[in-house]
């Protein structure tokens, strides 16, 4: 339970941190990723253009954190498939073992 | 650390798929290898893939007032080793290309590099490194998940910086301007992934430490030790 009570303080202060600066100042929480563009437009005088474009971009807001929703969800899903599996296959082992010590001391 | 698409001029483009590419293919034959005669290790080879895709979806905000994500490349690379990880994180990356307009296509060489080859190698080296120097196990899995995650954000700042010098200064200024979106950003979120990774590996020790001692990722002291503590 230990190292579930650390993680979850380290998330805790995470947050708060979060909820104390969005509320004390004004940012825009964009990506780091497109703050590295402005980064490269201000290097290089604003002449720098991409040489090629994205083949798709999700149409709307709505469709990327679909996207993003979905790529999350097939994680969790694989992972919480197999710890399952895993905790279950334990348990089962456990029960024979118990089973079979219990035979012999029957015997 | 997704440079986006196009976002890298020739020749660095060029020049990263050239080191990433090679990685990766040994990488994929690897990864056949542990499958062909592992077969035990499939579940954890998926389970680590996951964490990454898992990992890599969520951006978090950050202290500085934007948002970036973790990797969740530290488990596959103390589990299963840079090699493998780098076609895992490769496999996100495309995803991510392909279907998000996060990163490129013609920067997949660049973040693969980033993402899946430096940050694991960092993360490799430094879990074997504090183990060898005796730190807990949980403590040794937070350290190479923070410091994996950590070194991606800084080659991203290297490459970017590399590819954009500045006009006065040179490389390193661009560096400094490139690390002050990237690293800075990226240090409490390194901090948070380190601790879920030594969460997460909490869970597969107790559920599949036989998997672990059978490919060397521990040893049965550290598990005898683990379990007495538990007890």
């Amino acid at each position: 339970m230990k190292l579930e009570l650390i993680t979850l303080g380290i998330i805790v202060v995470f947050i708060a941190a979060f909820a104390y600066i969005s509320s004390t100042q004004n940012h825009e929480w964009g990506g780091a990723d497109g703050q590295a563009e402005d980064v490269i437009s201000q290097l290089t005088g604003g002449t720098y253009q991409p040489w090629f474009h994205s083949i798709y971009t999700p149409p709307s807001a709505e469709i990327e954190s679909l996207l993003f929703a979905l790529q999350a969800a097939i994680g969790s899903m694989i992972i919480g498939y197999f710890l399952g599996y895993y905790r279950a296959l334990a348990k089962m082992k456990e029960a024979a073992t118990a089973a079979e010590q219990e035979g012999k001391s029957n015997a | 650390m997704h440079i986006m698409e196009g976002f890298l001029p020739h020749p660095w483009w060029e020049i990263w798929f050239a080191l990433s590419l090679p990685v990766v293919a040994y990488g994929v034959y690897r990864m056949n290898q542990i499958i062909k005669e592992r077969r035990d290790t499939l579940p954890l080879l998926a389970v680590s893939g996951a964490f990454i895709f898992v990992l890599s979806s969520l951006k978090m905000p950050s202290v500085t007032g934007s948002c970036s994500h973790p990797t969740g490349t530290g488990m596959g690379a103390i589990i299963f080793g840079p090699w493998i990880t780098s076609v895992m994180a490769m496999i996100v990356l495309i995803y991510q290309a392909v279907f998000l307009a996060h990163g490129g296509l013609t920067t997949l060489g660049a973040n693969t590099f980033s993402m899946g080859i430096a940050g694991p190698v960092v993360g490799y080296f430094v879990y074997k490194l504090a183990m060898k120097s005796g730190l807990n196990l949980y403590v040794a899995v937070f350290l190479a998940a923070m410091l994996a995650d950590w070194a991606t954000y800084i080659v991203t700042s290297i490459q970017l910086a590399l590819a954009f010098p500045a006009a006065s200064g040179g490389v390193l200024t661009s560096l400094e301007a490139f690390a002050t979106v990237f690293a800075i950003t990226q240090v409490p979120l390194a901090i948070v992934e380190g601790a879920v990774t030594a969460l997460m590996f909490k869970y597969i020790v107790q559920l599949r430490s036989d998997v672990l001692l059978r490919m060397k990722v521990v040893s049965p002291g550290t598990i005898e030790s683990l379990k007495e503590a538990s007890a």
